[in-house]
């Protein structure tokens, strides 16, 4: 069976068109770690699709490469940089913290505290402001209004 | 002959909407009354013309007239008949068409069930209605033509992306679109209140059924959009934060705020100017979605320019629609004074935490999606912004979100003692506490923090929706609830219920789906999550316009047979290979079986498993919050009032008669 499987391997850049590939790994963890990997890496030549996901020639090297470094004991840290060394940034999903992607990462924060900030002096101006009551006659029109219009 | 129909049809539909962008607001401005009476017919006309329109493209695929442009990229003899009339909005131009023709549709039906509105703010908002369909219209007509001949039809047509095959996608679009454009509605709700100076309750309440509607078309395609993804793309993922899946995720949000703020406005007569604002962005991301999507710029940048007059006519409309509803604004809003008080522990503040919660997530998504766009466009670099950032925003954003979602219904208006409402909350928050960690740890195959959140949230969100539900009973309790409780009650209710559902189901999916890719021949079996599953080979067969390996994987669990599963793999004559999954949807797990590639001449196939705890939780959930929406539309006080108006107008007609 080990054998048979050995074999199924080194016939698989020659049989296998698409994207269901059996790799076998000697360690469950490294079989997660494989997955979060493709999971998290970009398919260069698809419109929008990360490794797991793509059948695209170029996906199925990389995900080869992914395993075998995976399988060869690699860390994670050394395949993504592997990856960033050959393909550049736009390999990794998540973006690396660097000046051009600064706002990116802080923006959102950012928009929070903008957020939140405007929310506090909206509601304490609002509190200063004296309420208006509105006067019988106002409310005798704004009641035909409603009624009558609708 | 019949596309020149068709194309006649489109200019004349352009001709009438002229008239109903331009008179009907005149007339309201003017107080000339022979103006505003042209509001009806002329979007009912245009209506008429758009029908015939979408009518004479749906005939051409059906005859497969491949004189057509159109029909022949989008289409050949061998589609089913379904995919024909679904074909019309496969691409590019059709989906314009289809748009405009909604817009008509949603045009025509606020003419006809306005009746409690006054006329003059019908012609307003019909009038702002008829300026965008002439923006579509002139951008059809303009651009991209769907009736376009080709002077040497090819015998044969070529084919309907395949990926679009398929029954789910014959109802995605028309629900997504349902919901852009029903956003439309609200936009010239505001609008037509802007023009009028009558920012009032009484516009709020208006235009409320008419976003909750369309908020809850915009929730189901979005629910139908991920559950297609689910099983069509093959892969088990429900939702990749694609720029496309944003693109109407983030109209929905914006939309979400609006529906909430919508309710104060009415109940309070507060947040006015802010609602209009959110009236706008909703529409405006509409807008900016249905042309990301459909522009080609999300799929390059350069697509722009290699096609500028496209480009240039999108962002010409969209800054007249934006900008100048927000010159508008910006004239406007300064006269609208509201100054109804409310305490800092209030539902008014909880409800406006919800509104920065989500405009600051909906903020975050669009800089997520444009970033890279921009980069790219300045030349800086190119990055790809995937999920993992967008679930690192999206999660610490939302889980206090959700964590408020009983804590404000509870609230009352205006003031809420602070100590009496913790003191409501304790037990709720002692239970979901204990229930999350509980279930966490007895009850799931391992202990996941995740988890442990998500679990927490959902039982908080459907303890304190209960304890609200218990309060509108009063005295008399829980019957007392059933028979208290409005509609629009109940719509909250079960909107609210549905986020729990909603969390649950993506909480357990994500962290406990399990999956095995592996090399299976024939006789084989395999368990997974439980599961055995038994592979029985694959053999050949073929469909109408596909030839397909089918799979048969027997399923069974202790032994007793559960289902059995045919995955397949298609090949369609456009040449792009397609995986159907076999999947046994359950309540509590899914099981989801694709089919590979052959392995050797043994008759041994690359299979995919995957086990999906809860994954159909995510999609009932998105259900829950529409009917909710619904429940809130259909609200007894609209068809009160509706009868009310019907009553004096024929009061008024017997005067006027007498």
């Amino acid at each position: 069976m080990r054998r048979f499987w050995f074999f199924a391997l080194l016939l698989l850049p020659v049989l296998v068109l698409a994207n269901i590939e059996a790799y076998r790994f000697d360690d469950p963890a490294k079989e997660a770690r494989y997955r979060g990997l493709i999971a998290e890496l970009r398919c260069l030549v698809c419109q929008n699709q990360n490794l797991a996901d793509s059948n695209a020639e170029l996906a199925q090297d990389m995900r080869r490469q992914t395993y075998e470094m995976v399988q060869n004991g690699s860390s994670n840290e050394e395949i993504v940089t592997f990856m960033v060394q050959r393909y550049g940034d736009f390999v990794l999903y998540s973006p690396p913290f660097r000046p051009s992607t600064a706002l990116l990462w802080i923006g959102p924060f950012i928009i929070f505290v903008v957020g939140v900030v405007i929310l506090l002096i909206f509601i304490r101006r609002r509190n200063k402001e004296p309420e208006v009551e509105l006067s019988s006659a106002e409310h005798a029109r704004a009641q035909s209004l409603l009624d009558n219009k609708k | 002959m019949i596309p020149e129909i068709g194309q006649l049809a489109l200019i004349l539909a352009l001709a009438l909407a002229l008239v109903q962008a331009i008179f009907p607001i005149a007339g309201a401005h003017k107080g000339n009354t022979s103006w505003i009476a042209l509001t009806k017919p002329s979007a009912l006309g245009s209506l008429l013309f758009m029908t015939i329109a979408y009518g004479c493209l749906t005939y051409g695929f059906l005859v497969h007239d491949f004189s057509i442009k159109y029909v022949a990229t989008n289409s050949n003899t061998s589609l089913p008949t379904l995919y024909l009339i679904t074909g019309v909005w496969g691409a590019h131009e059709g989906s314009l068409l289809f748009w405009a023709y909604t817009l008509s549709i949603w045009t025509g039906v606020v003419t006809l069930f306005s009746r409690s509105v006054p006329q003059a703010m019908v012609a307003r908002v019909v009038g702002v209605m008829g300026i965008v369909t002439v923006g579509f219209l002139l951008f059809m007509l303009l651009t991209s033509n769907p009736f376009v001949r080709l002077l040497n039809p090819p015998a044969e047509g070529r084919d309907l992306n395949p990926l679009l095959q398929d029954p789910g996608l014959a109802i995605h679009p028309p629900m997504l679109y349902m919901g852009y454009v029903g956003f439309s509605v609200a936009f010239a709700f505001a609008i037509a209140a802007m023009l009028s100076g009558r920012l009032d309750a009484a516009w709020a309440r208006w235009s409320r059924p008419w976003t909750n509607v369309a908020w809850m078309f915009l929730t189901l395609g979005i629910v139908i959009g991920s559950w297609w993804a689910y099983y069509e793309l093959g892969w088990g993922g429900w939702w990749f934060w694609d720029p496309v899946e944003n693109a109407s995720f983030m109209p929905w949000i914006i939309g979400t705020a609006l529906i909430h703020s919508l309710a104060v406005t009415e109940k309070r007569g507060a947040f006015k100017a802010w609602t209009v604002l959110l009236a706008i962005f909703a529409f405006s991301l509409c807008l900016l979605g249905t042309f990301l999507v459909r522009s080609g710029v999300l799929t390059s940048v350069h697509a722009f320019a290699t096609d500028p007059s496209r480009g240039v006519f999108i962002l010409l409309f969209l800054s007249v629609i934006i900008g100048g509803s927000l010159l508008l604004y910006s004239w406007r809003a300064s006269q609208i004074r509201s100054s109804v008080h409310f305490k800092l522990i209030s539902r008014e503040t909880g409800l406006l935490l919800n509104n920065v919660i989500l405009v600051v997530t909906a903020c975050s998504i669009l800089l997520g999606t444009l970033y890279p766009l921009v980069l790219d466009a300045l030349g800086v670099g190119k990055i790809s912004v995937g999920p993992p950032y967008f679930n690192s925003v999206f999660i610490p954003l939302t889980a206090p979100l959700a964590a408020l979602v009983g804590v404000g219904a509870l609230a009352h208006w205006k003031r809420e003692d602070g100590l009496v409402l913790a003191r409501k909350l304790a037990i709720p928050l002692v239970l979901s506490v204990g229930g999350g960690f509980a279930i966490s740890i007895w009850l799931l195959p391992f202990f996941d923090w995740g988890a442990v959140l998500g679990l927490v949230l959902a039982i908080w969100v459907t303890l304190t929706m209960s304890l609200w539900f218990r309060e509108q009973g009063g005295v008399a309790g829980a019957m007392g609830a059933l028979k208290n409780i409005t509609r629009a009650g109940w719509g909250m209710f079960f909107g609210h219920l549905g986020i729990a559902i909603f969390i649950v189901g993506v909480a357990l999916t994500s962290i406990y789906s399990t999956e095995k890719d592996l090399r299976i021949e024939k006789g084989q079996s395999y368990s997974l999550g439980g599961y055995d599953f038994l592979f029985n080979g694959a053999e050949r067969t073929a469909g109408p316009n596909y030839l397909a390996d089918r799979g048969e994987v027997v399923v069974s669990k202790d032994g007793e047979h559960v289902v059995t599963l045919h995955p397949e793999k298609r090949d369609y004559r456009s040449g792009m290979p397609m995986t159907e999954a076999g999947i046994d949807a359950g309540l509590t797990r899914d099981l989801f079986v694709a089919l590979g590639e052959p392995l050797g001449d043994q008759g041994a196939w690359s299979l995919r498993i995957y086990h999906k705890p809860f994954v159909r939780w995510i999609w009932l959930g998105g259900l829950f919050m529409s009917f909710g929406a619904l429940l809130a539309a259909l609200d007894k006080r609209y068809f009160r009032l509706a009868r009310k108006a019907r009553l004096e107008a024929e009061a008024q007609a017997a005067e006027g008669a007498a």
